[in-house]
């Protein structure tokens, strides 16, 4: 079946590293160097077949893609809709961060960096750089903010055992969470920009990092349109659902299907909803929408999950909201926590915080009606749940 | 203009001119209730011209110190706005720059952009401004705009810029060219870094601008050190430390009058 081409949308940024009036490279002088070289890096290696050949290769044999498609039999029966999850809850490491850091750890092994920088919320990214360093050899210090150090320890201790250093980082007016972990990055990667390659962990910071993201995360989406193809008869999906922190699996998961007539629906936290909540503004080297005040401070955002814990939105999504060709909705902390518990028992996926947004969405929008009876829904399952089994027992005490 | 004060670039020639070393101490707005003090203090103790910061929650070239200072100024409740409105009117003799990040310029007036900024800036007769996460890619409308309201947009160069970049930057540059002493955050440190004096060499070959090395300047020997290839410094954590660790502005602005007479002596 032909499918038309509706919008030409996610197209490589402009020039300036810009997704219509967001993204850009605000960064100190200091950084302008290296994060060029990165640019130019990501280039040349995106255009080299031996180099998309060999993270092709790690993919397939060391996250173990293409991760499947799940057909849920009993939650759609319970829901009224079909819906299918994109399994990337069964990449090596747990979630999708490890397609991002593969691709960024071979691209700084191919600049001659000997060192990963990383900043980390929960730690989800963090093992995953950890992961990438330790298979090519390579040192690895992450940043994390000291108050998700104290609350993810076993994360800590993971990493550490990965052989990568953590370093927990207090601000003076922060809480220590991923919008500081990523304020210590950036300062680290002043200090070393010689010898460091900063591996960014979401479709955000200074260009090109939001679009060399979702290139290395866009495997999700492209697996997933080929899967449906099989599956369906309508050969895409009525809607695409993922859950939105910095949003790389949803930028990932759009890309697959942003040429479709499909529905694209982003997911954030009720805490962290920035797209909507959020206002134009600038940090961590991007102009994007943040939480902050009406005094220029940014805010921190609050979420159950700490993937989610992040104020402001990767700049290709508020692209995408301002052109109406993704929709963005938040979910509380409870939607998600019931979400959680249902797929839990009617399917046996024990899903990640963070993919538990996108699939309470799915449940409001099915009881609601926006999705309309025996619609068909993909979601990204982004990551597992197990490394939030101590926050969902404590939640549910 | 309230003030009498000419322009940033002109009074900074006319100082340099006399054979001056420039020193231009820096200064967290709000850091501490009597901080305007230190401000005129500093100007009495013989600074060429004051950095004023503006709180931001997110500094990130700014290490533990002026991190430090900002969130005692966001915790006693000061704000940028009406901290730049307590500028208005105070006459120092010497030119006010406004140093804060890109996400304040941008959104102090949210429908007016950097506009709005510069325009602030001068209505208080601030005659500079530094805005280090705006790089020349990002700056256009900033320059333009500064450039209409009369503001002295200074720009940054670090060790990593080539002679092309230094030279590029130079050129988009007014009132001096701030020269990174190292690739490293703002802070104290114990040694005056190897690339802070071939920086400023280089921007000195490139530009008739004055040049001020900053970054790092923790003691009167780094500054006269400093100073042997650029045209001053500027002194930011080192009395920050002195204010966020207790001590009296009194003891702040002796501790500018001994950079002062160090940099005036001719050697240290």
């Amino acid at each position: 079946m032909s499918i038309p081409i509706i919008t030409g949308a996610m197209r490589p940024p402009d020039a300036t590293g810009r997704f219509g009036r967001f993204g850009g490279r605000y960064l100190p002088e200091a950084l302008m160097p290296a994060a060029k070289a990165v640019e130019a890096a990501f280039r040349e290696a995106w255009a080299d077949a031996a180099f998309t050949a060999e993270y092709r290769r790690l993919l397939a044999t060391y996250v173990g893609r293409p991760t499947p498609l799940t057909e849920c039999a009993r939650l759609s029966e319970v829901l009224g809709v079909r819906v299918l999850l994109k399994r990337e809850d069964l990449a090596h490491t747990g979630s999708h961060k490890i397609n991002n850091v593969l691709g960024q750890a071979l691209l700084a092994q191919r600049m001659g960096k000997r060192k990963l920088i990383a900043e980390t919320g929960a730690g989800q990214h963090g093992v995953a750089t950890a992961t990438a360093a330790a298979l090519l050899g390579l040192a690895c210090t992450v940043y994390m903010g000291r108050t998700d150090v104290r609350r993810q320890e076993l994360n800590v201790f993971r990493m550490e055992l990965l052989g990568a250093e953590v370093v927990p980082v207090t601000s003076a007016n922060g809480t220590g969470t991923l919008k500081e972990a990523t304020n210590g990055a950036l300062r680290a990667w002043v200090n070393e920009t010689g010898t460091a390659h900063y591996c960014v962990g979401s479709t955000m910071g200074p260009h090109p990092y939001p679009w060399m993201v979702r290139e290395f995360q866009r495997v999700i989406g492209d697996e997933a349109r080929a899967q449906c193809a099989d599956r369906l008869p309508t050969a895409v999906p009525d809607v695409v659902v993922a859950c939105v922190g910095g949003g790389s699996n949803a930028a990932g998961t759009f890309a697959g299907f942003v040429d479709t007539p499909a529905r694209l629906v982003g997911v954030e936290a009720a805490g962290g909803s920035a797209v909507d909540k959020g206002k134009p503004g600038v940090l961590h080297g991007f102009m994007s929408h943040f939480l902050q005040d009406d005094d220029s401070q940014v805010l921190e955002a609050h979420s159950i999950s700490a993937g989610l814990d992040y104020p402001g939105v990767g700049p290709e999504h508020v692209h995408l909201d301002s052109i109406g060709r993704a929709h963005y909705t938040s979910v509380t902390d409870e939607q998600a926590m019931r979400a959680l518990k249902l797929i839990t028992k009617t399917e046996g996926i024990l899903p990640a915080l963070e993919s538990a947004h996108a699939l309470a969405w799915v449940v409001d929008a099915a009881a609601t009606g926006e999705l309309s009876a025996g619609s068909t829904v993909l979601v990204t399952l982004s990551g597992r749940g197990d490394k939030d089994i101590h926050q969902i027992r404590e939640h549910l005490r | 203009m309230s003030t009498a004060v000419a322009t940033l670039e002109h009074h900074l020639r006319a100082a340099r001119a006399d054979g001056r070393r420039l020193l231009i101490p820096y200064v967290m707005a709000g850091v501490v209730p009597d901080w305007l003090d230190l401000v005129r203090g500093a100007a009495e103790a013989g600074a060429d011209a004051i950095e004023i910061g503006l709180p931001f929650s997110d500094p990130m070239l700014d290490g533990p110190t002026v991190q430090r200072a900002a969130a005692l100024a966001t915790g006693r409740g000061e704000r940028p706005r009406p901290l730049l409105d307590s500028l208005a009117g105070l006459d120092v003799g010497v030119p006010l720059v406004v140093m804060t990040y890109a996400n304040v310029a941008l959104t102090l007036t949210p429908e007016r952009g950097v506009g709005g900024f510069v325009d602030h800036l001068a209505a208080v007769g601030v005659r500079g401004a530094i805005v280090p996460d705006l790089p020349l890619e990002e700056s256009a409308e900033y320059l333009a705009r500064a450039s209409e309201a009369g503001v002295a947009a200074v720009l940054l160069a670090a060790p990593a810029c080539d002679d092309e970049r230094c030279r590029e930057i130079a050129r988009a540059s007014s009132g001096f060219v701030y020269c990174m002493s190292s690739m490293r955050i703002t802070g104290e440190r114990a040694d005056l870094a190897t690339t802070a004096r071939e920086t400023a060499r280089r921007l000195k070959a490139v530009t008739d601008l004055p040049v001020v090395t900053g970054f790092g300047i923790s003691t009167v020997a780094h500054a006269v050190e400093a100073c042997a290839d650029a045209d001053g410094v500027v002194v930011g954590s080192a009395f920050m430390r002195m204010l966020v660790d207790g001590a009296p502005v009194a003891e702040v602005v002796d501790a500018v009058a001994a950079f002062r007479r160090a940099l005036s002596s001719g050697g240290g």
